[in-house]
């Protein structure tokens, strides 16, 4: 640093340095500042409004209202219902996605043939339109006539219709998202299990540990930072649970579906800023939270 | 910070293709048959749904509604296609589609190498401060920005037209820490080289580090073009008429409304969404596994 040479000038080629670094770097402040930052904190100060759609041209003349909407919502029968439905997407989702992800990691890293073919296969879903694939899983999951119940027809099993169920439809959306998004987690277990060395399992084995002995006891614990992040990112996912919804079930049964990204979209379309920049701040706190509770974990180990 | 997130990616096999060391021998680590059969088994429940999609909507709209389905459609049609490109707007939809996902690789293959060389290779003041800023954007959900940014857009003419649904995404923080990584790998030699033979600190970035970053640009490219494809909620948000819609958007709408009977037609839309991706996809997936595993996120 400057600091360290001698003369009070700053080092000229540092000095270039910085000025083309921010020069590199003023496109995405830019539009950081704009479409990111700003939002961000506009949509706290909105969340304090009673913002609504007719304001949208005079956004400044709007009446402060403290946390009237914050009280309202958890007031609100709706949102407390989707409040649960998200954590229903969240704890069922989450440890479903890890499971099947990691299941197919080590099922590939044991592979040693066709370990790139299998790869790319699951993970054709990630890339594909969560609407689309919605669409196509409406129709698979067709009572009568649909491609999952015919199958299990074969085997004698009456299926009901899961998405006109309440109990049902929130269930059947969790799978649907599971076979959309394992494939990603997927990915980054392999890559996390490319860090056990095969020398140390070998070794085990050899002193009788069995098959999942070593998983439970070598594996898993080399995995621990890898399955953190996976689940973190995986529960920001959930948590923002949303297009499966919309396509497939229109947030019902009696919005037994609805998340609180719904929710948020549907008070947007009423015409509810206030309120729905309200609701999606108390979902951006949670991602905050979990985010930061990931932090907390991987630092104490280290 | 950087470390935490960095930390669960291995660096020096990314992507698991190194082969493991020379085995012992012992019967035990050969795979058993039962693996591939279960993987092969998986393969296809992954699969299944896009194949029975591409060919049903080669169905007439009866035969899509049969009970029991028909594996094999019994009279091949393309009266779906020929109804979404005809009389629906698919055209349209898909060229907005195009338009807006070109553009935002384009954006994000130019400004995010910018801010990724800075981050990865030039000492400055407030750049932890910026890495700060860019791995924090990574958790900021759309719908956290969504209604502030539409007071935005219509209060500057942009609701409703192709720039409003591209600048918000133009440079993500995903490509910067793409970028970031890649660029870190490269050796400083080359930039102090350069320096001594008198190249500006810019010349260096645009002549020298570029042109090596070839690859990753180009996953860049790929990856943003299919998330931006892809997305859903701003475009749904932003484009108010009809013409302004993206595939995914007039697709989910139309599932939802007055076409939520037309089976056949909406498989049809579906495989408009799903097959150009995944032919890109399957083109380059060499490149984009890479990409991903470098980062670690998607």
């Amino acid at each position: 640093m400057a600091a360290g040479t001698p003369s009070r000038h700053v080092d000229p080629t540092r000095r270039q340095q910085a000025i083309a670094a921010w020069v590199l770097a003023l496109p995405f402040v830019v539009l950081f500042l704009i479409f990111t930052a700003g939002p961000v904190l506009a949509s706290l100060g909105m969340s304090f409004t009673d913002m609504r759609s007719v304001d949208v041209r005079t956004p400044l003349a709007v009446q402060f209202v403290g946390i009237d909407n914050y009280t309202q919502l958890l007031a609100d029968p709706l949102f407390r219902k989707v409040t649960l439905n998200t954590l229903l997407y969240l704890l069922l989702g989450v440890p479903l996605t890890m499971a099947v992800a990691l299941a197919a990691a080590v099922g590939l890293n044991r592979v040693t043939r066709l370990r790139g073919f299998f790869r790319v296969g699951y993970y054709l879903p990630v890339v594909t339109s969560i609407v689309a694939v919605s669409v196509v899983w409406k129709f698979l999951l067709r009572d009568n006539g649909g491609l999952v119940n015919t199958m299990l027809g074969w085997v004698g099993i009456d299926g009901p219709a899961y998405l006109d169920s309440t109990t049902l439809a929130l269930p059947t959306l969790v799978l649907m998202a599971v076979w959309r998004n394992f494939g990603a987690l997927m990915v980054v277990f392999l890559a996390g299990l490319q860090t056990v060395p095969r020398e140390v399992l070998e070794a085990a084995e050899s002193d009788g540990a069995s098959g999942w002995a070593r998983f439970r006891h070598i594996t898993l614990p080399m995995l621990r930072p890898t399955l953190l992040f996976g689940a973190v990112i995986t529960s920001i996912g959930y948590l923002q649970f949303f297009e499966e919804a919309f396509v497939m079930t229109k947030g019902g049964p009696l919005d037994s579906t609805r998340s609180v990204t719904y929710f948020t979209y549907d008070q947007f379309g009423f015409g509810n800023y206030g309120y729905a920049a309200a609701a999606s701040y108390l979902l951006f706190l949670a991602i905050v939270l979990l985010t930061l509770l990931q932090f907390r974990l991987l630092r104490e180990k280290d | 910070m950087s470390q935490t997130l960095d930390a669960p990616v291995p660096v020096s096999d990314p992507i698991g293709h190194g082969k493991p060391p020379k085995r012992s021998g012992s019967a035990a680590w050969e795979t058993p048959r039962w693996l591939y059969a279960v993987l092969a088994v998986g393969l296809v429940v992954v699969v299944v749904p896009f194949l029975w999609m591409l060919v049903s909507s080669f169905k007439p709209e009866a035969e899509v509604r049969a009970v029991p389905p028909t594996w094999w459609p019994e009279t091949v049609t393309t009266e779906n296609y020929d109804q979404l490109f005809t009389q629906l707007d698919f055209p349209r939809y898909f060229a907005n589609s195009a338009i807006v996902a070109l553009a935002v690789a384009i954006g994000n293959m130019v400004f995010c190498s910018m801010l990724g060389y800075a981050l990865a290779k030039l000492q400055f003041p407030g750049k932890k401060v910026l890495f700060a800023v860019v791995l924090g954007t990574l958790m900021v959900p759309g719908v956290v920005t969504f209604v502030p940014l539409f007071v935005l857009t219509t209060n500057i003419g942009l609701t409703n037209t192709l720039p409003g649904m591209i600048l918000p995404f133009l440079a993500g923080p995903f490509g910067v820490f793409l970028m970031r990584q890649f660029i870190l790998s490269l050796p400083d030699e080359l930039i102090q080289a350069a320096r001594i033979d008198g190249a500006g600190e810019l010349r260096i970035f645009f002549s020298v580090i570029l042109p090596l970053c070839g690859p990753a640009v180009a996953t860049l490219g790929v990856l943003t073009f299919l998330t931006s494809w892809n997305n859903f909620l701003w475009p749904l948000v932003v484009a108010t008429s009809e013409e302004k819609f993206t595939l995914p958007v007039a697709l989910a709408l139309y599932a939802v409304g007055q076409n939520a009977t037309k089976y056949g037609l909406l498989l049809a839309g579906a495989v408009v969404v799903v097959i150009p991706v995944l032919a890109v996809f399957l083109a380059l997936q060499r490149h984009i596994m890479q990409g991903i595993a470098m980062t670690g996120i998607k």
